[in-house]
Order: structure tokens, then sequence, then C-alpha cells
């Protein structure tokens, strides 16, 4: 056998490992697109079927008009935006005194704050849930804002003091000597120039706020509050056999977070790679 | 003067520091010590000054109670089952993708997806994909592969609902897995692999001694995290089985934590359970890098 033909048969069995991997993953995904689009008498045929024979868009128009979904789409933009915000501004500020202040026990703080990536969150939701309730945060969207910055604090301080050590000092020391304070460096300089940094953290903290459900669970009792997550997981337990609704609210849910990484994919490859995160 | 310089230093970083450390002390150390403190108690949550003194009995509670047991088990094999199915896979993926090919970046898009896809909806996904009488995993198996003459009621067993858990567990996190061995491979220099290739290493023998060697810390890494994950599963547990159905035999730790503590207000047996969750992974983790450095040395 020549080189050649062995390279070909190489090509050939990379890409036929690699569709039929695809194929393993995609198919769930489509099975979920092919249910939300048949009727629900349809829902239990058998045999199950991966083309529908009739396409209907009324799971969509019955599980969006149904239980205030776009109240829950809402707020799950909400506390996404905002848990993003100030995870980018909280922890920004945080490595940034790590990166660039030099005061006694910083590395014994940072070690502190390095515990919590090692700590499981769940076993932190308890306490948590006590501590909520005495500051009146239950039931309430920020109550899920401060515990999702908190969680992503230590892993985006990490990643960000890694990335503004990186950043040359010239500039901050050129703009020290003319007279510019620390706030005004922060803000003008450092964070301008960090922008690909900032972007792997606001995807992360995106799609954490937008995915996460333990806390949302355990926090939010009160129907006005529920994120999309808790909604959907509820909405299933309560019309067990509606799927055709439970993956259209389903799709519509997933639209937000396929295209955010879609758009910043890049970014985010680049960014678990070298920091490890896990997304 | 140096002195001065360190203080005025401190007083600079205040405001920056301040934030953050205020949050992390409020919603993660304090927590921590607090839940400690808790898992000693009878506790009461209306009125925490009338809880009870119980010693260690929520530990000896837990340790003695079947279903714990059960749990820990169903846990255990979980993280046995998923975190080399991850490893496997993850491995074969990022070796197929680190070549010159083309779609690179699509099938990268497309691996990921399930990583960013919530566990609620792939959990309800795959509880769909197993429904017993016209679920689509029965079908194929039945009807198009032929494995089998009567249809599997993966979700009414108490073991075979691991099936579904388990293989979403691999699933979901093939991408990610992946996505750290790609980074792994990338920064072995490829003059070490040409060099070996004109000395006549077949690709076999330059992946047994020279990518799986210079990969170990990224196998240490993957390993340490990914169980980590795997002894924390919930989600996709807690909504497959519906809490730990039939007979609570098939819980996790941690939905059986939940379900002591907001479903049955047990909150002092709940921390319980969560510390001794907390202490396994530490002991475990520790244990797998102290064992897996003692090789990169060697």
């Amino acid at each position: 056998m020549s080189l050649k033909t062995q390279r070909a048969l190489g090509q050939l069995l990379t890409y036929t490992l690699l569709l039929l991997g695809a194929v393993i993953v995609v198919l769930p995904f489509w099975y979920m697109v092919i249910t939300s689009l048949k009727p629900q008498s349809y829902i239990f045929e058998i045999p199950p079927r991966l083309w529908p024979q009739e396409v209907t868009l009324s799971n969509y128009t019955t599980a969006l008009g149904k239980d205030l979904f776009g109240l829950y789409f809402l707020n799950s933009l909400i506390v996404a935006v905002s848990s993003t915000a100030l995870t980018v501004l909280v922890s920004g500020l945080l490595a940034y005194a790590f990166a660039r202040f030099e005061f006694p026990g910083r590395e014994a703080l940072f070690y502190v704050f390095l515990l919590g990536m090692m700590i499981p969150p769940v076993m932190l939701i308890i306490p948590q849930f006590i501590i909520a309730k005495a500051l009146h945060l239950l039931d309430k969207l920020p109550g899920l804002v401060v515990v999702y910055v908190t969680m992503n604090l230590s892993m985006q301080t990490f990643l960000l003091r890694g990335f503004f050590e990186g950043l040359p000092r010239d500039l901050e020391e050129a703009a020290l000597i003319d007279g510019a304070g620390r706030w005004t460096i922060f803000l003008r300089i450092v964070l301008p120039l960090s922008r690909p940094g900032i972007a792997v953290v606001t995807i992360f903290t995106f799609l954490y706020s937008w995915d996460e459900f333990p806390w949302a669970h355990v926090a939010i009792k009160e129907t006005t509050r529920r994120t999309l997550p808790i909604a959907i997981a509820l909405f299933q337990s309560q019309h067990l056999t509606e799927w055709g609704q439970v993956f259209a609210a389903s799709i519509v849910a997933l639209i937000p977070v396929v295209l955010v990484f879609v758009l910043f994919q890049r970014y985010f490859i680049r960014g678990i790679a070298t920091t490890g995160l896990k997304g | 003067m140096r002195r001065t310089r360190s203080i005025s230093q401190l007083v600079s970083a205040l405001p920056f520091v301040l934030p953050g450390l205020a949050l992390f002390a409020a919603f993660v150390i304090g927590p921590m010590l607090y839940s400690f403190r808790i898992s000693f108690y009878d506790w009461k949550i209306i009125r925490p000054e009338r809880s009870e003194w119980l010693g260690l009995a929520n530990y000896a509670r837990a340790l003695g109670d079947p279903i714990f047991l059960r749990a820990v088990l169903n846990t255990a094999a979980y993280t046995l089952i998923t975190v080399p199915g991850q490893m496997l896979f993850g491995l074969i993926v990022a070796l197929l993708l680190d070549q010159s090919i083309r779609g690179r970046a699509v099938f990268r898009v497309v691996y990921y997806l399930p990583v960013i896809t919530s566990w609620v909806i792939v959990s309800l996904l795959f509880e769909y994909m197993f429904v017993g009488q016209a679920g689509l995993v029965n079908y194929l198996l039945r009807d198009v592969f032929h494995l089998m003459k009567e249809n599997i009621r993966w979700l009414a067993d108490p073991i075979l609902v691991f099936v579904p858990i388990d293989l979403l567990g691999i699933w979901k996190g093939v991408g990610w897995t992946a996505v750290i061995f790609l980074a792994g491979l990338q920064s072995i220099p490829d003059h070490l692999h040409e060099a070996a290739a004109v000395d006549g290493a077949g690709p076999v023998a330059r992946f047994w001694y020279i990518t799986l060697p210079l990969l170990r810390p990224t196998l240490v890494f993957l390993i340490v995290v990914l169980t980590i994950g795997g002894l924390n599963a919930y989600i996709s547990n807690l909504l497959i089985t519906d809490g730990g159905n039939p007979l609570d035999l098939t819980h996790f730790v941690l939905t059986l934590m939940y379900e002591a503590t907001f479903t049955k207000l047990d909150f002092g047996y709940g921390s319980a359970i969560s510390y001794l969750l907390t202490a396994c992974v530490f002991v475990i983790s520790v244990i797998q890098i102290r064992l897996l450095r003692r090789q990169v040395e060697l």
C-alpha cells in the first residue's frame, strides 16, 4: 500500500468516526426538535418516528402562551445579564488588586479565593438558603444574582488575574506619572485592553446563570419569579405526557445559549483551554 | 518606610478587594462554617434557638442508613462509569480533531452542544427517549437492530434506570473533555513526533511513548475535575428517577441530601450528608493528585 492510499484511508477513517460521533451527539437534539413539532396525538406513536408525519407549531404557541412563559424568559434574561455584569465588575476589581497591588497577605487571600473552586457548590446550598432567608433574599431575583456572582467569583478572578498580569505595565505607569488615579487606570486602560479575557468571563457566567438549576430550585418558590430551568422542570412534572410542549419550551430556552456560543466560540474554546474552566 | 508603603498599598487596594471579599465571606466561607455547625444539631429552621445538640448523631445516622449507603453506591458507580467513559471518548474525539481536516470548527461546535445545554433539558430529553412503551431507544434496539424481543422498562427498574443517567453523563461531558485534551495535545511540540517518525515509530508507538506520557498533567487534571463532577451529580438523577424512585433505591448522595433538607426539613441531617460528601471529594482528590503526580516524577 502506497503512502498516498494509506493517508487517504486514514482521512476516510477520521471522517467516518467524526461523523458517527456527530450523529450520536445530534440525534437526541434532532429528536427533541421533531417531537416539538408533532401534534400531541403522535407523541407516543408506535413506532416513534424521526421524521414527523404532520408538522404543527401548536406546541410552541400553547407552551409559550401557558404558565407565564414570557415572564420566565424575562426572569432568566434579567438574572443572567445582571449576574454577568456584576461578575465582570467584582472579579475584575479583585483580579486587578491581586495583579497590581503589593499588600500584605495578598497571596494568602488569593489562595482563600482559590478554595472556592474546590468546594462542591451543592454543599453550600443549605446554609446559603438559611442566610438568604435571613437577608430576605428568598423568592427574589437578586437572591439568585448574588449567589451566581459569588459562585463564579473564584474562577473568574483567577482567570482575569492571569490576564491582567499579561498586560504591559508601561501604559499604566505612564498614566500614573501623568497623575491618573488607580480607578481611572482600571476603567480607562486595564478593562478596555482586556476585552478577550472579559469576553470569556462574560460567556461563562452568562451560560452558567442561564442554565443554573439547583440554587434556583431551592430559592424560588413564588411562581412569578421562576427562571427557565425550574419552569421547564416543573412544567414537565405537571404535564407528564405533554412532551411536545416541554421540548418546544426547551428549544426556545436553548436559543440564546446556542447563539452566544456560536458567536463567541473562538474565545470560548481558548478560554476553556487556557484555564480549564468547567463549561 | 517599607511598612508605610505597604500599608498605603493596602488602603488603596481595599476598595478593589472589599466587594468580592464581602460576597465571598457571606455566601461561601460563612455558609461552610455554618453548615458545619448545623450538622451537629437537630436544626429547627423556623426557630433555630430551639435546635437540639446531637453531637455526631447525624453522621452516625447517615452511615447506618441503608438508603444513604445505597445512594453512596449509586454515586460511586456513576463516577466509576462516567469518568473513564468521558475520558476515553474525549481523547478519541480530541485525537481525531487534532489533525488538519476540513470542518474542524463545525465538529467542535457540534460536539460542544451538549455541554452548553442545561442539565434540565437534556435530562428530560433522555427520559423521553428511554420511555418504556413508545421510547426511541427501545424502538431502535428492538425493531431496528433486533437486539431484543421485549421492550425494556428502563425508568421503572432501580438498576436499569442508571443506563440513561450514566449515558447522559458521558454524552454531556465528552465535548468538554475533548477540548481540554485538545489543548494538551497542542502543547506537545511537533518535532517530537517528527523525530520519532524518522526513527521508524508508527502511530501507535508514538501515541504510547510520546503523546500519552506528555498528556499526564492533562490526565491528572481531568480525572480530578471529572471525579468531583461525578460525585456531585444531581440534576439528571433528580429528574429521571423523580427523586429516588422506586423505593428510594436510586438516589445519588445529593438528591438524598436535597430530599432530607428541603422535603423533610431535616437540615441537620442534610448538612451532615453534604459534609460527608465534601470530605469524600477532598480525600479522593488529594489521593488522585498524589498518586498521579508521583508517577509523573518517576
